[in-house]
Parts: structure tokens; C-alpha cells; sequence
């Protein structure tokens, strides 16, 4: 198939940016997303233009690199999928593709599609952790019995790989879909229990102070997470957040 | 006598970490205060590594070339991780977990690094449960295990099929502890390009900051490396698109042994290849092994008709199908190791039973599983003569449960319906055995210079089991690197810190700049992709699965003239000093385009057929195991350590004869 792309090109981060268009030809139904750009690069590299900077790593929707906002919809128009794994076969022959990056204050642009997304970082340094030292010196991993419903609760809301595409469809740029993750998978938990209360006020204080929006549960966020992340975490977050308020 | 000193301890093999720990030197606490340890690369190995040691009181900087350290390629481990705990009671025990290592591994790894192995192997799963990692579990409220290719226990841990994610997750929220208390100075987005040795020691290393291109100098008074496999020199495989093997060939190159570079892991369960377009391999975890049937029909009138679209495989009744793990491995079946898994799949589409338009593919059945499943379920539920229809719902969500992620995994690439009808699978590329050598204390070399998890040779030997990978790295940067570091620091502790305006650094800056700007002003004519894809295809089709004296003689040749083209005619767009993807390739291409030549090298030099590595020239000539893999313990019972000088066709080869005194050296049998 033949296709338009509507590509951010931005120098850096200083950069005013701007749209740029590009045609692509003999495009595969079974190519990934990101071999449909692979093409669009080579095809740059041999013009003596300058690629298109995106990020990606694994390729096989699990790390949370990718992160291109595919028109008008983070990750694409695909359901439970990365942009890597987004295939060509949800696109047809003469279609016109735009392809933007994350747009949030909280995530600025370093060049093209790619976003720095460190406050992710800094969030989780707040307290996306469980303070045990790793000398392996801790009891046995079967002394405390965790009902296969609460471990399976909690690999659910683990299973965020952190992209920010909840950010990037939320019209206030929230982060409560994934802080609530972080902060459910350990509300669920045992061992998550110690810190509870330090835990989720510490975490909500770093986003707040990152410029994350509040969430008015539009619910965009449970629509566009490649991992099915529900909304129930958020509710948690909240639940864990009001009790810490009332115990702190 | 060799250079290689492999310093594994005295005494029984049961007792030789034990008395290790025992009489090392340690660091007082205000003294680790005054050490910095620099640790590239934050996967499974590097991230455990660099929050102990920071949690000891180390000064950590860590190095990632993505944005965080929970982006590492270790998150796409899928199936699981083994621990010898025998929670099923099944005998298990750390003799037969170290037993399993060393007879998957073909004999030709170390003794005491792998019993050390499987002794820590417990351990990890008591901290990862301690650090809130949502293991899988029963009914009951205890961990549950599966099994996996080469073992007949159920030692392995697992969460979903998402096990890598969730223990690099672990790791990551125990480094998030440490870089917000400031023990560890998290550098993202930078990638080293050299270490810097002064008076023979490793004493730091030059990165360059991938956003800015800036080139930026680090001292330490130890460096980690732990910067995984090196599978992408196939070009295509299952590692991430930028995983490499930059710091690890640099290291190579100032002075660290490279080992065997040839054992690498051709794994049997990924998504075939689709077009010449293709970017890289997805791997369909092996735990599929456990319920999937492995066939190709029995038919080469049946082969024809599926691929011309005739004949759709479930139409292709029972005795039109050939089990063929089942039928040439009778105890094992579908649960051999993966290298023999992974020629058997090769032979049988060599023979032209492959079942896509390729030719390069076979079926991953699971409607057994699912019918086993179904009527097990209807037991259980009191359905009594339920029909068929009802029986497959039933088993279908058993299989959903298990292995749900992957076949919407599978469904999404393939545009399939794995439930319905089989997944096609083919090898591909997934680890490296081989890496830089290392001594009983994960020491190069180098003195100073450590190196652990994939990234290093020593536990694995001709190939590596199931579930295994994970346990090593988490093993070596949890429990093993944290004592042996402590050892070598000890002397340190009056050094203070390291300045970096030393000659050294001055040189090493030099020249990794000198090589930037070669690269950004060379105006070739083709893309660094270009040279990568060629190099890709020489490895596979004459390195791959099959080796032979001729192929591997003319790979070598043809790598060189594939490296000595990319000097002149490789095309590096943009400048140095901003975010630069190609740029960051073509450093990378360049050593992938010396080490392909090694590995070759090093494949052509051990003319037997051990674990990954096959040689066409030995096999087994009769008998029961007639055409299976010939091992030649007589004169190859040894680790290759290649040292560098200059050109890879020159590097010079030294022995580290390995000694079995705990595991009698016997065929692999799995039939």
C-alpha cells in the first residue's frame, strides 16, 4: 500500500517544531508499525535528509519505549497493543497517517517523537518500592500465604510498562492510571502494607509537583493503556490515599 | 601453563562458596563510603548489582541507553525463572538443579560457578517475594511452579508470561530505594563507548550522553559491565533493536578474554519471519512447550496443499501428522532442550516438511492441551457427558489462564487465532553462552574490570536451559558480584578518589572522538542497516544452526570484506552533538562487524558439536543415536578465551581446560 505521513519534526527541545510530509510506497500489510518507519528512514538516509528520531527498544510491546500519538490516538488505532506491535494491516492502501509525539507538559519533547519521561522516574523514586535490602536474608518466600486472587489482582496492575500513553490520551495530561498501578500492585500485597501510608502520599506529591493534571474520569486513559490497566486502580489509589490522609 | 586463572576455591564442591565467603576481605562500612563502583548497562544483572552494592554503602553510577533502567531487554523474558526450593516435592535439590545446568550446558561449563549457581538460586525468590513481585500462585496461597525444556521437575517460578518484566521490576524499584537516597547516580540515555585503564587497573569509562553528545568521562575504582548478549550480530533475533555488544567488545579490546563466542542459542519457539522487511524476531515463550505438540505433516502432498491454502492443518488427521520430538525423543518429547529442539525443527523443514510459504516453519499444536483441559475441568465441575463444544470452552480458558498474553501476542503479529488453529513457530536467535571470560569472582582480565549476567560466559556453557537466564543475572547481581567486589575493593580503601584528567582519560576521550567524527564525516553511500542486514545473513546462513570447515571459512572471509566496505562507504546522517540514532548504530555495527568474524573464528577452531554450537562434521555415525550431535570430550573439554590483537583473524586462543570431579562427562541423551 501507498501511504501520506504527517510527521512532528523538532530539532530539540528549543525547537518551535512543526509538521512535515512524507510518502511511503510498497508498504506491507504485515509490517509493523515501526518497519513502516524503519522504511520511511531508509528512504531519509539515502536522500541525505535526517531520519526521524523515535524511540523503541524490544519490539514486542513490553519495555515501553514507542510512544507515537498515530491519529489522534496513543499507540494507534489497535486495541491492548504498543505502536510496535501495531501492524499495517489496520491501515489501507491511500490513507493518510499522522503521527505526533506524547503531548504533555509533564513529558517535553527532546527531538521529533521522541519525549523525556523521567518524571515517571522521579515518581517512583518517591516510593514505588518496598524498603527490603537485597542481602536475601528475608524469610521464606512461601511464609506468607497471599490468596491467588490478591496475586493475581496485583500482576494485573504490574503489568504497566510505564509508556505514558495514559498521560498522553488524558485531557488533563494525568498520571493516575500509573501511579495508581504502582500503588495498587503493593496495596494488594502483604509486604506492601509497612509503608502504605508514606507510600501513596509520597508518590501523589511527586506528580503533583511534576504538572500531571488531576483525573475527572473521562476514563480515555483504561481505553488507550496497551496493557488493559484498569480504572479500579485509580479508585484504589484514592481509597489508599484518603486513609493515609485520615491516619497521617 | 595458562595465563587463565579461573581462582575457584579449594575443598568440596558443596562447601566452596561457603569457606569462600568465610576468608575474603571486606570493607568496613565508613570505608565503602569513599569507593565508587560504575555499572553499565541496568537489566536483570546490572540493576541487582548496582542497588546492593549501593545498599552496601558503595557509591553506584549506573548507565542505561534507554530513558529508565526498567526498559532493559531482560523485561521481555517471558517463562520463568528457576529456583531449587522442591516447593512440589518432586526432588528437587541444588545437586540436581546443578546437574540439570551442567548436562543442558553439554558439559563445557564450569563446575563450581554453577553449583554456586543453583546454592543462591533459592535465595532469589525469597527477595523478590520480599520486594512485592506478584509471583504466580495456587489455590492454596503458595508459589506455583511449571516446568520447563531439559529438566523433569517443576522448579520454575513464574508470574504470567511476563516473569523478566515483573523481576526487573523488582530490581528497579530496589535501585528507585537507592538513587532517591542518593547512593546511586542513575545516568539514562548514555552509552559507553570505552574503559579507561591506568596502571593496568580499570579506573573508569567514557560515555556519551545519547541526548546531548556530549562525551563525558566517569571514574570509579571498579567497572561493572552488564551489558547483555551480543545475538544481534544475526542482525535479526529476539534481543531488544539496541542491544549490543559495544561494551563488552571494548573491554575485549583493552585487554578482557573473550570466551566462546560461538555457543549461542538458537531458540525453537518464535514467530517465523514474514518478509525481507523484517526488523527483528519475537519468541513465543518456551513454557508452550509444557501443553503445545510439536508436528509438520507426514505428507509431502499435505505440506503442498497447506501452503497453497488447499488444506488447513487441523483438516490433517491424526496419523497425517508427524510428532516429531515425540518420535525421536520418547522421554523427553516436546520438553527436550532448546538446541535440540531447534535442529530438529531445521531438519525437518531442510527435509521440505516446512508448512508456511517460506519453508521455514513448524506447528505448535495446542488443541490436545486444550481437550485434556476440558475434560478435566468438566470432572471437577460435575458436568457429566459434556459435548465437545463445551469440553474445548472449558479447556480453552484453562489455556487462556496459562498462556493468555502470548497468543494475544501471537494473534496480534500473525493476524491468527492460535486457539483455532496451531501457531507456526521457527528458531531464531535469543542468547549468548559466550561472553567475556570471567573468573570464579566475575573478574575479566582486567583487574578491576567485572562482568555478569549475559554478558559473561560462565554459567551456561554450550547452552542454557530454560528459565536459567534470569536466575544467573539476578544470582550474580544480588549475591555473587556484591562478596567478590568487596575482595578486590578492599585494597582501595585508601586510594581516593580517581581524577579524570589523567593521560589516560585524555587518550580514551581522544579516540572515541576521533571516531564520531569519522563517522559523521565520511559522506558514504549506504546506511549502517545496509551493512547490519548483510552481516545478519552471513552469520545465519553459515554460522547459524549448522557449521561446517568450508562455510565458516568463507563467513569469516566474507565478514571481513563486509567490514572493510562499511569504513569506506557507511553514511552516518546529522551532527555529533544532538540525539542521534544512526550514529549510535553505526558504533555498534562496527563492533558487531568484528566479532561476527571471531565468532566465526572461534566456531571453526572447535570442530566438535556441543550444546548451540553444531558442526556438520561430528555426529554420531550409528547406533541408537545415529546422527545426534557428536561431542568430543578428548580434546575440546575446554573454554575458548580469545585475546585481542588487532585484527579478530589474529586474536590468539588460550585454554581454560574445564574439570569435572562432582558430574560424571556423559552423552546427552533426552531419548
Amino acid at each position: 500500500m501507498n501511504l501520506t505521513l504527517k510527521i512532528w519534526r523538532q530539532k530539540d527541545a528549543n525547537d518551535k517544531g512543526k509538521m512535515v510530509d512524507y510518502k511511503v510506497t510498497d508498504i506491507s500489510e504485515h509490517m509493523s508499525f515501526l518497519e513502516m518507519m524503519d522504511v520511511l528512514n531508509e528512504q531519509l538516509v539515502a536522500s541525505g535528509d535526517e531520519p526521524v528520531a523515535f524511540d523503541h527498544d524490544c519490539r514486542e510491546g513490553i519495555c515501553g519505549m514507542c510512544s507515537m500519538y498515530i491519529n489522534g490516538e496513543a499507540h494507534g488505532p489497535d486495541r491492548g497493543v504498543t505502536t510496535c506491535q501495531l501492524h499495517m494491516r489496520m491501515f489501507k492502501d491511500g490513507d493518510t497517517i499522522t503521527i505526533e509525539p506524547w503531548r504533555a507538559k509533564a513529558f517535553p519533547v527532546i527531538k521529533d517523537l521522541v519525549v523525556d519521561r523521567t518524571s515517571f522516574e522521579r515518581i517512583q523514586q518517591a516510593g514505588g518500592y518496598i524498603s527490603v535490602n537485597t542481602s536475601g536474608n528475608t524469610q521464606d518466600a512461601n511464609a506468607i500465604p497471599i490468596s491467588k486472587v490478591a496475586a493475581d489482582e496485583a500482576m494485573d496492575a504490574a503489568t504497566c510498562i510505564g509508556c505514558g500513553a495514559c498521560v498522553a490520551s488524558c485531557k488533563n495530561s494525568s498520571a493516575m492510571l500509573f501511579v495508581g498501578a504502582k500503588v495498587s500492585q503493593y496495596a494488594l500485597l502483604p509486604q506492601g502494607q509497612v509503608e502504605a501510608v508514606e507510600r501513596v502520599q509520597n508518590m501523589v506529591a511527586q506528580m503533583d509537583l511534576e504538572g500531571f493534571g488531576n483525573c475527572t474520569n473521562t476514563g480515555a486513559c483504561e481505553v488507550e493503556c496497551p496493557k488493559g490497566i484498569s480504572l479500579e486502580n485509580i479508585a484504589r489509589m484514592n481509597r489508599e490515599f484518603l486513609r493515609a490522609s485520615l491516619k497521617g | 601453563m595458562s595465563v587463565l586463572d579461573s581462582k575457584i576455591p579449594a575443598g568440596p564442591i558443596k562447601d566452596k562458596w561457603t569457606s569462600y565467603k568465610d576468608k575474603i576481605n571486606l570493607v568496613n562500612p565508613a570505608n565503602k563510603r569513599n569507593i565508587d563502583v560504575i555499572v553499565v548497562g541496568t537489566g536483570l544483572a546490572g540493576g541487582s548489582a548496582a542497588a546492593t552494592l549501593a545498599e552496601l554503602g558503595y557509591n553506584v553510577k549506573a548507565f542505561a541507553y534507554q530513558d529508565s533502567p526498567r526498559r532493559a531487554h531482560s523485561i521481555a523474558a517471558q517463562g520463568g525463572i528457576n529456583a531449587a526450593k522442591n516447593y512440589q516435592g518432586d526432588g528437587d535439590s541444588t545437586y540436581r538443579l546443578f546437574y540439570d545446568t551442567v548436562k543442558g550446558g553439554d558439559y563445557r561449563s564450569r563446575e563450581a560457578n554453577v553449583y554456586r549457581l543453583a546454592e543462591v538460586s533459592a535465595n532469589i525468590i525469597d527477595q523478590c517475594v520480599a520486594q512485592g513481585v506478584p509471583f504466580a500462585r495456587d489455590y492454596g496461597g503458595l508459589l506455583d511452579n511449571r516446568s520447563f525444556g531439559g529438566v523433569l521437575v517443576s522448579r520454575t517460578f513464574y508470574a504470567k508470561g511476563q516473569t523478566g518484566q515483573q523481576l526487573l521490576l523488582g530490581a528497579y524499584s530496589a535501585m528507585n530505594r537507592q538513587i532517591a537516597r542518593g547512593k546511586i547516580e542513575m545516568h539514562n540515555r548514555h552509552e559507553m563507548l570505552d574503559v579507561v585503564k591506568i596502571d593496568g587497573k580499570a579506573r573508569g569509562i567514557i560515555a556519551r550522553n545519547l541526548v546531548t553528545g556530549e562525551i563525558e568521562r566517569h571514574s570509579a575504582h571498579a567497572v561493572v559491565i552488564a551489558t547483555g548478549g551480543y545475538g544481534n550480530v544475526y542482525f535479526l533475533s529476539t534481543n531488544a533493536m539496541g542491544s549490543n555488544v559495544t561494551a563488552a567488545w571494548k573491554i575485549h579490546k583493552k585487554g578482557a578474554f573473550f570466551a566462546n563466542p560461538c555457543y549461542t542459542q538458537i531458540h525453537p519457539t518464535c514467530i517465523p519471519r514474514s518478509g525481507d522487511y523484517q526488523s527483528k524476531l519475537t519468541l513465543m515463550s518456551e513454557s508452550l512447550r509444557n501443553d503445545g505438540r510439536i508436528w509438520v505433516p507426514k505428507n509431502m502432498e499435505d505440506v503442498m496443499a497447506i501452503r497453497e491454502g488447499r488444506k488447513k492443518p487441523t483438516d490433517l488427521s491424526e496419523d497425517e501428522r508427524d510428532y516429531y520430538l515425540e518420535r525421536r525423543y520418547p522421554a523427553f518429547g516436546n520438553l527436550v532442550p532448546r538446541d535440540v529442539a531447534s535442529r530438529a525443527a531445521k531438519e525437518r523443514c531442510d527435509a521440505g516438511y516446512g508448512v508456511n510459504a517460506t519453508g521455514e516453519a513448524v506447528y505448535l499444536d495446542f488443541a490436545s492441551a486444550i481437550e485434556r483441559y476440558g475434560k478435566e475441568q468438566a470432572k471437577i465441575q460435575g458436568i457429566n457427558n459434556p459435548s465437545a463444544a463445551k469440553v474445548y470452552e472449558l479447556g480453552q480458558a484453562i489455556v487462556e489462564a496459562k498462556y493468555g498474553n502470548l497468543f494475544q501476542m501471537y494473534e496480534k503479529i500473525v493476524d491468527e487465532n492460535p486457539y483455532k488453529t496451531p501457531m507456526m513457530i521457527y528458531p531464531a536467535t535469543h542468547y549468548t553462552m559466550g561472553g567475556v571470560w570471567v573468573d570464579y569472582n566475575l573478574m575479566t582480565t582486567v583487574p578491576g574490570l567485572y562482568c555478569i549476567g549475559e554478558a559473561n560466559f560462565s554459567d551456561h556453557g554450550a547452552n542454557r536451559l530454560g528459565a536459567s537466564a534470569l536466575m544467573q543475572g539476578l544470582a550474580d547481581g544480588y549475591f555473587v558480584l556484591p562478596y567478590t567486589i568487596g575482595d578486590y575493593l578492599s585494597d582501595d580503601i585508601r586510594t581516593g578518589k580517581i581524577p579524570t584528567d589523567s593521560p589516560e582519560f585524555d587518550q580514551a576521550e581522544k579516540e572515541v572522538k576521533e571516531k564520531i567524527d569519522f563517522f559523521i564525516n565520511n559522506n558514504g553511500t549506504k546506511s549502517v542497516d545496509h551493512f547490519h542486514k548483510r552481516l545478519g545473513k552471513v552469520m545465519w546462513d553459515k554460522v547459524g544452526m549448522a557449521r561446517n570447515e568450508k562455510g565458516l571459512k568463507e563467513a569469516m572471509a566474507e565478514i571481513k570484506a563486509i567490514r572493510e566496505e562499511f569504513w569506506k562507504e557507511v553514511k552516518v546522517p546529522g551532527t555529533a552533538n544532538e540525539l542521534n540514532p544512526e550514529l549510535e548504530k553505526a558504533g555498534r555495527v562496527a563492533d558487531f562487524l568484528e566479532l561476527g568474524e571471531l565468532f566465526a573464528k572461534d566456531a571453526l577452531t572447535r570442530n566438535e558439536s556441543c550444546g548451540g554450537h553444531f558442526r556438520e562434521e561430528s555426529v554420531e555415525l550409528d547406533g541408537e543415536q545415529k546422527g545426534e550431535a557428536k561431542r568430543n570430550d578428548q580434546d575440546y573439554a575446554y573454554v575458548s578465551a580469545w585475546e585481542y590483537k588487532g585484527e579478530p583473524a589474529d586474536a590468539v586462543l588460550h585454554k581454560e581446560e574445564l574439570e569435572f570431579n562432582d558430574i560424571e562427562l556423559k552423552q546427552r541423551s533426552y531419548k
